[in-house]
């Protein structure tokens, strides 16, 4: 009821004073703005981080790890049952890497609704002969178009065309850094020998940055069947499977699952990355806590001002009282005083916020290891800004209520009397 | 039979700081409408304690206070705002205006505050009130421009832009020199003959309090004569 005469009362304490109210309006503002800009930032900087791994890690690894049988003979034989048998130097015996029926696990796979997609991947380990010298490394054959939709890996191609590998028979991907020690230029013909001894020539056709050095000086990338023809094995030797799924979160429950369906190792992501999330939260965690000591500070501001103010404006207030205005009345004066300069605050808080997310995000910032990153990340999620908006109004009402019940208790006889 | 505006039944009114002082004891009167009444009596009688009281914005009394024969006494904060809203208007010493608004405006927060008419009619209204006190020249001007006689002046017009049951002044003249305050004067005695307004005017001023049509006089708290 009579909102609208509430309102034009409280705009007209606002504009008599409206060098104090600009400075509330400000500090809110400049609070809102480090809050929006800093979140951005480091959301921003999170997902970077984030996928740098992520993006690249699948979120279950089939595998087959070579490892000692835990059934050892002697402890099967009647004989030694119920004694305790020390085995020592134990090797792995006849284990292999490849996974079993791979055919009918990728079948599966394909079916299974909570998979987004999955790709296959072998590696064998090489000597790329430079000269005198023979340089270690590491090819991966790997299902492009797959590992490029699940596996972002063309984003990590600097040089060349991801699709050549399954374009152009026997071709290769090298990591920067191994092409850098090779002096492979793209359309090189590099001379390689397989650890069984055997010579091939692949063709170069890209360079590939992951970013991070070490990884880039001995990996390189080929096809599936190129990798297979390197190994001398058959169409069907597969050694990985890396699946990603529509949920990351159901990642460790569905590894166990495949665990026993498919009789291999499988390794979910939450263990292999283990540290990443605790990273990500603490540094979002810790620009909440900056973002909201700034809007504290802004909320005390606006304290002090209309405290100030209700102590100016004792005889309008008791003349409001006396012609009238309850007590609620008046705290709803001081109340929308205070919401107006949070919201005002606020939303020009919000434009500061953006322009300043806008402009970090213009900074140059090139780095070896981050080939597809040139300027600082900034992350502009709505969440912050519906965040910051609320925070700002949840303050400034916090902080308008108790001056504005103070002024809500004036007692006009008190003030009429004191004249 | 006249109609009873004001009724005040055994008034008792106490401070205790820092200790217990009586200031109002047994107070007993009745005000009907149209009449001008006029309380006397020397400084620290308690004549300001008692305007305060019938204005209902004391409320820490003994006995009984009737306003159109409705019981005010024990009545919540926010109801009693709303009686001093429509039935009650107020004229201090000190003109008490908002120094934030225009004059118009001034008058007119009463009566947007009660919201019985629309704003264009309030403002109407207001205008013909300040044509009445012959102020509507400084309608638009600033409320802390204007002087002292002229304050008085506007705040009488806010005391009447809601037709209210009594006016009440504590001291509306006290303030002003011969001239103005014989101006005010005219102007309540105006209000009584022509729109037979109720008044209850506190002062100092014999000569004031002799144009009156009943004087009541207190001296230590009591009503001595009436
Ligand atoms: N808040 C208070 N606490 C204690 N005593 C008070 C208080 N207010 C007023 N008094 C006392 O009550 C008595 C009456 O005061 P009041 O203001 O009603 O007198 P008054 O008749 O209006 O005087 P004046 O003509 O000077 O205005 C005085 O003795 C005063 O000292
Ligand atoms: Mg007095």
């Amino acid at each position: 009821m009579n909102n609208s005469l509430i309102i034009n009362i409280a705009r007209s304490l606002l504009l008599a004073r409206w060098r104090q109210t600009l400075i509330a309006a400000i500090g809110v503002t400049f609070s809102i703005t480090m809050f929006i800009t800093l979140l951005s930032f480091m959301a921003g900087l999170n997902k970077l981080l984030d996928g740098l791994i992520l993006n690249r890690t699948p979120h279950i690894r089939l595998f087959n790890e070579v490892q000692p049988n835990s059934l050892q003979p002697i402890n099967e034989s009647k004989e030694y049952k119920t004694s305790y048998n020390f085995i020592s130097s134990i090797k792995s015996g006849g284990s292999r890497q490849e996974i079993y029926n791979s055919g009918a696990i990728m079948n599966a796979l394909k079916k299974d609704s909570r998979v987004l997609g999955y790709s296959p991947k072998l590696t064998a380990q090489v000597f790329f002969n430079d000269g005198a010298i023979d340089i270690t490394g590491i090819v991966n054959g790997i299902d492009v178009l797959e590992e490029s939709r699940l596996f972002h890996f063309k984003d990590y191609i600097t040089e060349g065309s991801a699709t050549d590998i399954s374009k152009v028979s026997n071709s290769i991907i090298l990591g920067k850094g191994l092409a850098e020690k090779l002096l492979a230029d793209i359309g090189d013909v590099l001379q390689l020998t397989t650890a069984k001894g055997e010579q091939f020539s692949l063709k170069v056709v890209g360079y590939f940055q992951s970013g991070v050095q070490d990884f880039d000086k001995v990996q390189s990338y080929a096809s599936v069947s190129t990798v297979q023809k390197l190994l001398g094995k058959p169409g069907n030797y597969i050694t990985d499977i890396q699946i990603r799924l529509k949920d990351m979160a159901m990642a460790p429950s569905m590894a166990k699952e495949f665990e026993t369906k498919f009789e291999a190792d499988a390794e979910d992501i939450q263990t292999a990355n283990a540290q990443f999330e605790t990273g990500s939260s603490i540094r979002t965690l810790i620009s909440y806590a900056v973002g909201i000591t700034l809007l504290i500070v802004a909320g005390f501001g606006i304290y002090n001002i209309l405290n100030m103010m209700i102590y100016e404006k004792m005889d309008s207030i008791a003349i409001l009282k006396a012609t009238g205005f309850s007590g609620n009345d008046v705290k709803r004066i001081f109340i929308f005083i205070a919401l107006s300069i949070g919201l005002f605050g606020g939303i020009l808080g919000l434009f500061f916020g953006f322009g300043l997310s806008s402009v970090i995000d213009q900074i140059p910032f090139k780095t070896a290891s981050l080939p597809t990153i040139k300027t600082y990340p900034v992350d502009y999620n709505p969440a912050f800004y519906l965040i910051g908006i609320i925070f700002s109004l949840i303050t400034t009402s916090f902080a308008g209520w108790f001056p504005a019940r103070k002024a809500s208790k004036v007692d006009p006889v008190e003030i009429i009397r004191g004249k | 039979m006249t109609e009873l505006i004001l009724q005040a039944k055994h008034i008792y009114k106490s401070f205790h700081d820092p200790i217990k002082v009586q200031v109002l004891t047994d107070i007993n009167f009745s005000v009907s409408k149209g009449e001008f009444v006029s309380v006397t009596g020397k400084s620290g009688c308690g004549k300001s304690t008692l305007l305060y009281i019938l204005s209902t914005m004391d409320t820490d009394y003994e006995g009984e206070l009737l306003i159109d024969n409705i019981l005010m006494t024990g009545k919540k904060e926010a109801m009693l705002a709303r009686v001093r809203n429509e039935k009650i208007g107020f004229v201090f010493q000190f003109h008490y205006l908002l120094n934030e608004f225009s004059v118009l405006k001034n008058v007119m927060l009463p009566g947007l505050k009660l919201n019985k008419f629309s704003a264009a009619e309030v403002e109407h209204r207001a205008m013909e009130k300040l044509k009445m006190l012959d102020i509507e020249k400084l309608a638009l001007k600033n409320a802390n421009l204007i002087s002292g006689g002229e304050k008085q002046r506007v705040a009488i017009a806010r005391a009447l832009i809601n037709d209210p049951h009594i006016i009440m002044g504590d001291e509306p003249t006290g303030n002003l020199d011969k001239k103005n305050s014989d101006k005010v004067f005219e102007i309540f005695n105006r209000l009584t003959n022509e729109f037979n307004q109720t008044l209850l005017i506190v002062t100092h001023d014999q000569s004031f309090a002799e144009r009156t049509h009943r004087i009541i006089e207190m001296e230590d708290g009591k009503v001595i004569s009436n």
